[in-house]
């Protein structure tokens, strides 16, 4: 493979809104509160951007197509925006547009942004959509978590397992991220959760209850990024860097094909293998300081330990209950809260990841600070196990 | 001489037990109080089609049966499209070629034996090929109505073929006669219903005797010799009509309506093939419709019969079933409550029809491909092989499905989901010839499925358009014993 951006792209301004049912704001308000901290964080001008890339997935609910919503929120200087789109993978993939181009030598500083303004549909949930004028003719009419509880039943049948030893582990995934989100000033969820009420919550598709799911919220995240030289230009030392960034859609081998198991994300695989090759990581349980990956249901986050090789086949319900993801534990996941109580505004969530593993190297992570952390890993799923885009960041902190 | 070459039904497999339907209205008629037995009510999935769909199925069980079929006749009074070929749906899920006649017919209780008389006309002239007729009806009935009790919904298919076939035909009488002891104006959802004693008396008693008495002269036979009696008519007035005929009370056939109720146009063959499961060759069977006038025919049993499988039959249709506890569920299915389903039955289902007959053989037809270049089976079938080994282009032969069995391989059960009837299952199925589906389930409860239980393929709606009056159908994975 070509060599990569690796060392290319720095990252020297990231803002998030606080994420939750924001009844009072619309995409609008929700982007310029991510912009405003941005900016000044990364201590430059509006008017030195450019170009920028939004990313929003629920264009037909709330923020509309085109690059327009944000060139008119943030009465942009006339600079190229591209409005990008790839499922819950959709916050990554307006970072890697922007990267993209500040590693390409296109541009100098960069704007990627997501938002999402889930909460002007009037109902619980994600909002309902289209899935294609083909793919409505023959598909389930599933919903996020029905489309994930598969993990869980083929996981289980897979390593005979049994779904109570299963569950219990999925519930220790969702305390310790309530846990972390308690810590987490602009958290949707911020309260501490027992096993016992995982475990005893209402079922909302078999067999996952009300708190194996994440949030439905609003909010935006948005990065600057910018080269090595430019970070220098502006007096930074250390500046947090992409090592990897790396996106793998299906390609209808696990919808089609009898090879697949419905127990694992070979698009996760896929991308750990791309990103981990960009980054030239070795070992990730050794390497990863700290991660935030796709926890929009506790088993997705269970079964994607393994497939980024962070636990051994069929090990992932163990090293759960052991603690190993846990915010003091060998490979601590998800310190902010993830998607289970940060919330997933689905645009913004890749680049809301980000932002943790961001203000983790950059030792400011308040009471959920990791100990000298070095390199941070983000991870989307977007869509449903059997048909979905992945993708695998990689973060470090180097000097410029 | 043309015959019955075979038969099959479809018996949704939910019933509702009298007593329920009593408990329920019961305050509005009393009569319902003492009803016995139970009826066959689709689940929310099935109507007139998808059961026509699976009774044809159930008598042309493999391809090869169906491939010499010429012309396919969809009798129903309930039709789901007035002006949409319900046959053509009915061939194109069967998968037969495409030079085949596919027509509805309709109009009355008749449309069944009907179909059935012309067809086996048809088969007497030269060269002609099998035609099947399959009829099916899924009535509504007011709640509290006499009807809501009497009706049960299902479908039988039956083969017409040159041949002497199971079941040769001896003679056929008809009458017309515009005797109105029922009826039900164009797009109205109800029938509107006479006086039984009526019916009966200036119905039955007067108009059937005299049309079977030209029939058992044209055959040549004595009433007394038949065998099996099929008189879809309560039991009391069945007795009467053979006693006028000079039938043996013995011959007359179960009417099945203490284990389905009546089930429309498709009744008389229904009863039709729950004779032949037990007739024994050289036995004379009567088949009458009733309808605005009267079918006749006069049916000779053949040595073939103890030869013919139907894939499960009516004796086996009856025999699976699941009571449906819920009266108010039932009233749902059918229409008639207007259930709080959340803004998720929101969802637009408008249809592109360009896609869907760019892709019916996939869709309606259930068709596959299969790699020529290294066997991989795949669902849906494209351009490019979806072996990761292989990914060559157009190498695809279609691979037919629906007749396939699979596994479950992964499977969920969704309350968040939108469903007519809670939750929502679904899941991915392998294929037992490799590929998999990722498909929605059907007629399993909560707490039946699991990982690796065997299913087969049956043809259900999908989605209702509301906005537009459209149904869209596709096929789901049912439990394989059940179904």
């Amino acid at each position: 493979m070509a060599t990569g951006i690796r060392d290319k792209v720095a990252i020297i301004g990231m803002g998030c809104s606080r994420f939750g049912e924001r009844w009072d704001c619309g995409p609008d308000d929700l982007m310029l509160e991510a912009f405003e901290e941005a900016v000044a964080d990364a201590g430059i001008e509006r008017d030195r951007l450019d170009a920028a890339w939004l990313g929003v997935f629920y264009d037909e609910q709330n923020v509309s197509k085109s690059a327009l919503p944000l060139s008119m929120a943030l009465r942009l200087p006339q600079i190229p925006v591209t409005r990008v789109e790839n499922l819950c993978a959709t916050g990554t993939e307006a970072l890697r547009g922007a990267a993209y181009a500040v590693a390409a030598g296109a541009c100098d500083f960069a704007l990627a942004m997501g938002v999402e303004k889930l909460k002007d549909t009037g109902f619980g949930g994600l909002p309902e959509r289209t899935k294609g004028t083909f793919e409505d003719l023959w598909q389930p009419g599933f919903t996020p978590p029905g489309a994930f509880a598969q993990l869980a039943a083929s996981y289980a049948a897979k390593h005979g397992i049994a779904m109570p030893d299963l569950k219990r582990a999925m519930a220790h995934v969702s305390v310790k991220s309530h846990d972390n989100g308690a810590l987490t000033p602009k958290a949707h969820l911020r309260k501490r959760i027992t096993e016992a009420q995982v475990l005893d919550a209402p079922m909302v598709a078999w067999p996952l209850g009300v708190f194996d799911c994440c949030g439905v919220s609003d909010g935006a995240a948005c990065a600057i990024v910018t080269t090595p030289e430019k970070a220098r230009e502006l007096g930074r030392r250390d500046a947090v860097m992409i090592k990897a960034l790396q996106l793998v859609p299906s390609n209808g081998y696990e919808l089609s094909h009898a090879g697949w198991d419905g127990a694992h994300t070979p698009t996760t695989r896929a991308a750990a293998r791309r990103a981990y090759a960009e980054a030239g990581l070795r070992d990730p349980r050794a390497e990863v300081s700290a991660m935030e990956v796709h926890d929009c249901f506790s088993i997705t986050e269970l079964v994607l330990m393994e497939d980024l090789g962070f636990s051994d086949a069929g090990r992932a319900p163990f090293d759960i209950l052991d603690g190993a993801y846990d915010r003091g534990g060998r490979n601590p996941c998800q310190t902010d809260g993830g998607l289970k109580c940060f919330g997933h505004p689905v645009g913004a969530s890749g680049l809301r990841m980000a932002y943790e593993i961001y203000n983790q190297l950059l030792g400011r992570a308040g009471e959920r600070q990791l100990a000298s952390p070095t390199l941070g890993l983000t991870h989307n799923l977007g869509g449903i196990p059997n048909r979905n885009v992945a993708s695998v960041c990689l973060f470090g902190l180097s000097q410029v | 001489m043309p015959g019955i070459a075979a038969f099959g039904a479809c018996i949704p497999r939910l019933r509702l037990a009298r007593s329920t339907i009593g408990a329920a209205m019961g305050w509005a008629n009393k009569a319902l109080a003492a009803g016995r037995g139970e009826r066959s009510i689709c689940s929310w999935d099935e109507d007139s089609l998808t059961m026509a769909v699976e009774a044809a199925r159930d008598a042309l069980p493999s391809m090869e049966t169906r491939a010499g079929v010429g012309q396919v006749t969809f009798a129903s009074t309930t039709h789901p499209f007035a002006d949409r070929s319900n046959a053509a749906v009915l061939a194109t899920a069967l998968g037969l070629a495409d030079g085949v006649h596919a027509q509805d017919a309709a109009g009355s209780q008749r449309a069944g034996t009907s179909a059935l008389a012309q067809s086996l006309a048809a088969c007497g002239a030269p060269g002609a090929r099998p035609t099947l007729v399959v009829a099916a009806d899924r009535r509504l009935a007011k709640p509290g109505s006499d009807q809501e009790a009497a009706y049960g919904h299902g479908a039988t298919a039956v083969l017409a073929t040159p041949g002497d076939g199971l079941a040769t035909l001896l003679a056929a009488r008809h009458a017309a006669a515009d005797f109105v002891d029922h009826y039900r104006a164009s797009g109205e959802p109800f029938d509107y219903t006479l006086e039984e004693r009526w019916t009966r008396e200036a119905g039955w008693f007067e108009l059937v005797p005299g049309t079977l008495r030209a029939l058992f002269e044209d055959a040549g036979v004595a009433p007394a010799d038949v065998h099996h009696a099929v008189i879809p008519a309560p039991a009391a007035t069945a007795r009467r009509v053979a006693g006028l005929a000079g039938l043996r009370e013995a011959a007359l056939a179960d009417t099945l309506s203490e284990r389905c109720g009546d089930t429309g146009c498709g009744h008389p063959l229904l009863m039709l093939g729950a004779v032949l499961e037990r007739a024994a060759p050289g036995d004379y069977v009567l088949l009458v419709g009733f309808g605005q006038g009267v079918d006749a025919l006069l049916f000779r049993v053949t040595d073939s019969v103890r030869g013919f499988r139907p894939r499960r039959g009516v004796e086996a249709c009856l025999a699976v079933r699941r009571e449906e506890t819920s009266y108010t569920r039932f009233l749902s299915h059918c229409g008639l409550l207007p259930v709080e389903f959340g803004m998720r039955a929101e969802r637009d289902n408008r249809t592109a029809m360009t896609v869907l007959w760019r892709k019916r053989e996939g869709i309606t037809g259930f068709t596959g491909g299969r790699c020529r270049d290294c066997g991989t089976v795949q669902f849906p079938r494209s351009r490019v092989c979806v072996n990761p080994e292989c990914r060559r282009t157009d190498t695809q032969d279609p691979q037919r499905l629906a007749e396939s069995t699979g596994r479950i391989k992964t499977f969920t059960e969704d309350w968040l989901a939108y469903s007519a009837r809670p939750p929502l299952v679904y899941g991915n199925v392998a294929f037992e010839e490799g590929g998999n589906a990722f498909i929605e389930f059907a007629d399993f409860e909560p707490g039946e499925a699991q990982v690796g239980m065997p299913v087969r393929f049956v043809f259900r709606l999908k989605d209702v358009d509301r906005v537009r009056g459209f149904r869209r159908y596709f096929w789901k994975a049912a439990p394989a014993g059940s179904a």
